[in-house]
């Protein structure tokens, strides 16, 4: 039997947020590995806090409603626990860019088998409109009323150097696209990172720039540093620059939860393991 | 003024004599003997207290080490001071009879406290003294082309043969205890142990030997008895040993150790173990458990299980870091903004570390409430005899589990506010947990009422707890148990407390779990006590306070914040102060 993903929950998303459509793209992933024999019951969603989050209480699936700039550290400790589940993380920009950048940069060094989702709106839209750390230069925010004086990170050049092993951006106005480029990363064994330009409708809505600059790779070699690293710095977030969509870059790494050891089930196991111990303290 | 070995200001320490001289009349101290090996660090002061624990240990000894260094690698003075009884004791005595010293500022400060010890010194760094043995450890050394770490061996043969300690207990604790190289130390102890002579026979007490545990290593088998599976954490003394110890014992023990980014992520990590249903726990110091707030917040309002270890250490901030204090029991009983239940349990040695920990653990998870193992560096870093056969077993006992059958909630309110547990993977179970206010099913929601009615059920889980501690031990009572006057204490200090009880006729009074505090059962223990007074390494005086919050008396409190644990000449001259008054 089909899961119906949408749960009862009164949406609240301003019509016209990005985030509609990367929940339909997460539902569409959902219902691609259901298909092809999955059971829900062992994919896990976890997000952090904004108006992304809402995304936990939209989908009818296992979620861990985390706080903000927490959603990969819960993530990670899930997969840990459990190798078995599937764990796709949404995070904002202000989740994993700003409050959670640590977390970030950690996932990709220790390659975590999930899957990340930002969604990059550029702007706080739940705290009402500040600037957040891919806001352009100079962006008026209600904190920034004069407009801000720092130039924004670039999140892929960011995850290149920290060797995460799967990099894409997608658009919330590329639909296919971005289901595709989240597939790939829940198949991908490893980190998978994936920036999702979102419009956001109220506070910052970039349609019109995205529509007149964004492309789609072609001829573009994933498994080419080099050729990755060009074309994450062909827009800096503050550019006019053209902006490529796409799988960036993926690579084969050591993933980090085959590591480690099974837990003891049994009560006399457990207590021998211990009596062990405590011999040779003798 | 506060006496400390390493703040030493007199010639004469007429306290001391006095306990000793109480101890004496009430044939206490008779069985004992002390030891303190001192150096600078990088001497393997730590290693060669372990090995003379374990010597005392194999003559039958019950064993109690305290080690004091300073925050750094190479230079100080760091020692360790080792006392062997015919019973359990969790503190050092003052006053030692053998005085090991691999250098000469070990004599300068500890020489005085203890004039009628057996000197036992490395002449090459110390000045001829006109009493006691002295070896070359460079002539050893060279003699056994040994490097200069193995010195501490060649002291050790030393004060074993000065012990009269048989050279075959020598070999035997070498065998099983020297991390490296067994045998090459033993050919360097038994050289200094050829050239010396006996001077001062310990009587061996016929007794087996028993494991000895730092509070750190009881801990971990604790929580590891009930169940633990994963344990996170980053670095921070006193709380490393911990973590230490589960890495090097994680295959045999089947446990996932982690060490992450920073506290924050430990927490958070841990969380999401718990969340996917596998029993973890979190170990640090106060500086980290102020990062692991914002994560112990969304337990409280996540109802995730998960068993947090603070080691204090003294503070504030960075504060000193190898040392010890009292001063963060306020900050762990009201940690994390909101209102949630939460047990706190303060082991005073490694047996009470030991079994709360299970105990720890097996609430944390039949409550779905973060629970506390509060210790201190004096409980982490101390090495105890540990009789686990003395102790209550306890395993994994299984908390209320979904059935499996009726639609999932994770949130489901019934009876003492306990919602059966699913986790994710679970057939047929859609489990969401949410750090917003939310319903039963872990949607997020913003009614009044049913912000109230989940307000209710957690706090419901506070009533419920409060009963179920009472069939614990959650008061551990000593000494004279009708006396008039009551020393109380936590955690550690329960040790010092003790002897000075023995010597004075007192009561001692040592709630373990502070957290529901068990004021009633505190009260039916303190039956006909006229007289209470607190002990407590931190300055505010925290017990004390929240004593008189539960409506008790508190007659007088005594207080220590210089980082060095009370020891019982100390205690005894303070306790007779107030009791003079």
């Amino acid at each position: 039997m089909t899961r119906n993903l949408v749960t009862d929950a009164v949406n609240t998303w301003c019509p016209g947020c990005g985030n509609f459509a990367i929940q339909h793209a997460v539902k569409g992933v959902l219902s691609d590995l259901e298909a092809a024999g999955t059971s829900l019951d062992d994919v896990v969603l976890v997000s952090g806090i904004g108006c992304h989050a809402k995304i936990a209480d939209y989908t009818n699936i296992n979620s861990f409603y985390a706080i903000h700039g927490r959603a990969i550290p819960v993530a990670t400790g899930i997969k840990l626990a459990n190798p078995d589940l599937t764990v796709i993380c949404c995070a904002g920009d202000g989740d994993a860019y700003a409050e959670g950048l640590d977390h970030l940069i950690f996932a990709a060094k220790r390659n975590i088998d999930i899957t990340l989702v930002v969604h990059d709106n550029r702007v706080y839209g739940l705290t009402t409109g500040q600037y957040t750390p891919t806001s352009p230069a100079g962006f008026h925010g209600k904190s920034t009323p004069q407009g801000s004086n720092e130039d924004p990170i670039n999140p892929l050049e960011l995850m290149l150097a920290a060797n995460a092993s799967y990099v894409a951006r997608g658009y919330t106005k590329k639909m296919a696209l971005l289901q595709e480029l989240i597939a790939g990363g829940v198949a991908h064994r490893g980190f998978a990172f994936i920036d999702v330009l979102q419009i956001c409708a109220t506070f910052f809505n970039q349609t019109a720039q995205y529509n007149r600059l964004v492309y789609e790779l072609a001829d573009h070699d994933p498994t080419s540093f080099a050729s990755a690293c060009a074309k994450a710095r062909e827009w800096d977030y503050n550019s006019d620059a053209p902006i490529a969509l796409g799988l960036l870059y993926k690579q084969k790494r050591q993933v980090f939860d085959q590591q480690f050891p099974a837990p003891i089930l049994v009560q006399a196991d457990r207590d021998q393991a211990i009596q062990e111990v405590l011999e040779q303290r003798r | 003024m506060p006496l400390s070995y390493s703040c030493v200001t007199s010639q004469e320490y007429p306290h001391i004599d006095q306990c000793l001289k109480y101890q004496k009349e009430r044939g206490m101290a008779v069985n004992e003997v002390s030891v303190l090996i001192g150096g600078k660090a990088g001497d393997g002061i730590s290693n060669a207290g372990g090995i003379i624990a374990q010597l005392l240990n194999h003559l039958g000894y019950y064993v109690y080490l305290y080690i004091d260094y300073p925050s750094l690698i190479r230079g100080g003075h760091t020692f360790a001071v080792i006392r062997g009884a015919d019973r359990q004791v969790s503190v050092h005595q003052d006053r030692v009879d053998f005085l090991v010293a691999l250098d000469q500022r070990t004599v300068d400060l500890h020489r005085p406290v203890s004039p009628s010890c057996t000197l036992i010194v490395n002449e090459d760094l110390v000045k001829p003294v006109q009493e006691g043995t002295g070896i070359s450890l460079r002539a050893i050394l060279t003699a056994e082309q040994a490097p200069a770490i193995m010195g501490n061996s060649a002291m050790i043969g030393a004060f074993a043969k000065a012990a009269g300690i048989p050279w075959e207990t020598v070999q035997e604790v070498f065998h099983a205890h020297m991390p490296k190289a067994p045998d090459e130390n033993l050919r360097v102890a038994r050289r200094a142990y050829d050239e010396v002579g006996t001077v001062r026979p310990i009587a061996p007490l016929a007794r087996p030997a028993r494991p000895l545990l730092t509070g750190n290593e009881a801990i971990s088998l604790g929580l590891a008895k009930a169940g633990m599976s994963a344990y996170v954490s980053y670095p921070m003394t006193p709380s490393s040993g911990i973590l230490h110890f589960l890495a090097e014992q994680a295959r045999r023990l089947g446990i996932t150790v982690i060490h992450p980014e920073n506290e924050i992520a430990v927490m958070l990590m841990a969380l999401g173990f718990s969340y996917a249903g596998r029993r973890v726990a979190v170990g640090t110091s106060g500086g980290g458990f102020c990062l692991m707030t914002e994560g112990l917040s969304l337990a409280g309002m996540a109802e995730l299980p998960i068993v947090l270890v603070v080691s204090q250490r003294t503070g504030p901030s960075t504060g000193l870091p190898t040392y010890t204090g009292q001063a963060d029991l306020r900050f762990v009983l009201h940690a994390g903004h909101g209102e949630f239940p939460r047990f706190v349990v303060a082991p005073a040695d490694a047996s009470q570390a030991y079994y709360w920990s299970a105990v720890a653990m097996n609430l944390a998870w039949k409550y779905q409430v973060p629970a506390f193992i509060l210790a201190d560096k004096t409980l982490s870093e101390g090495q105890y005899s540990l009789e686990p056969e003395h102790l209550p077993d306890v395993g994994v006992e299984e908390p209320l589990l979904w059935n499996g059958t009726e639609p999932y909630a994770r949130y489901r309110v019934q009876e003492e506010g306990i919602s059966p547990l699913a986790y994710p993977g679970d057939k047929g179970a859609i489990v969401k947990v949410n750090s917003y206010a939310h319903d039963e099913s872990g949607t997020t929601t913003e009614d009044g009422q049913q912000v109230k009615r989940m307000a209710d059920k957690r706090m419901n889980k506070w009533v419920a707890l409060s009963f179920a501690v009472m069939d614990y031990p959650e008061v551990y009572v000593s000494g004279k148990t009708d006396a008039p006057v009551a020393l109380l204490c936590w955690g550690s200090v329960r040790g010092v407390c003790e002897e000075v009880a023995m010597v004075l006729g007192l009561r001692v009074v040592q709630p373990v779990v502070l957290r529901p505090f068990p004021a009633e059962l505190i009260t039916g223990l303190c039956d006909g006590v006229t007289r209470m007074i607190t002990v407590e390494e931190n300055g505010d005086g925290q017990l004390a306070a929240l004593a008189r919050e539960h409506g008790f008396e508190v007659y007088g409190d005594i207080l220590k914040y210089d980082g060095r644990p009370f020891t019982p000449g100390e205690l005894l001259v303070k306790v007779e102060e107030v009791m003079a008054r």
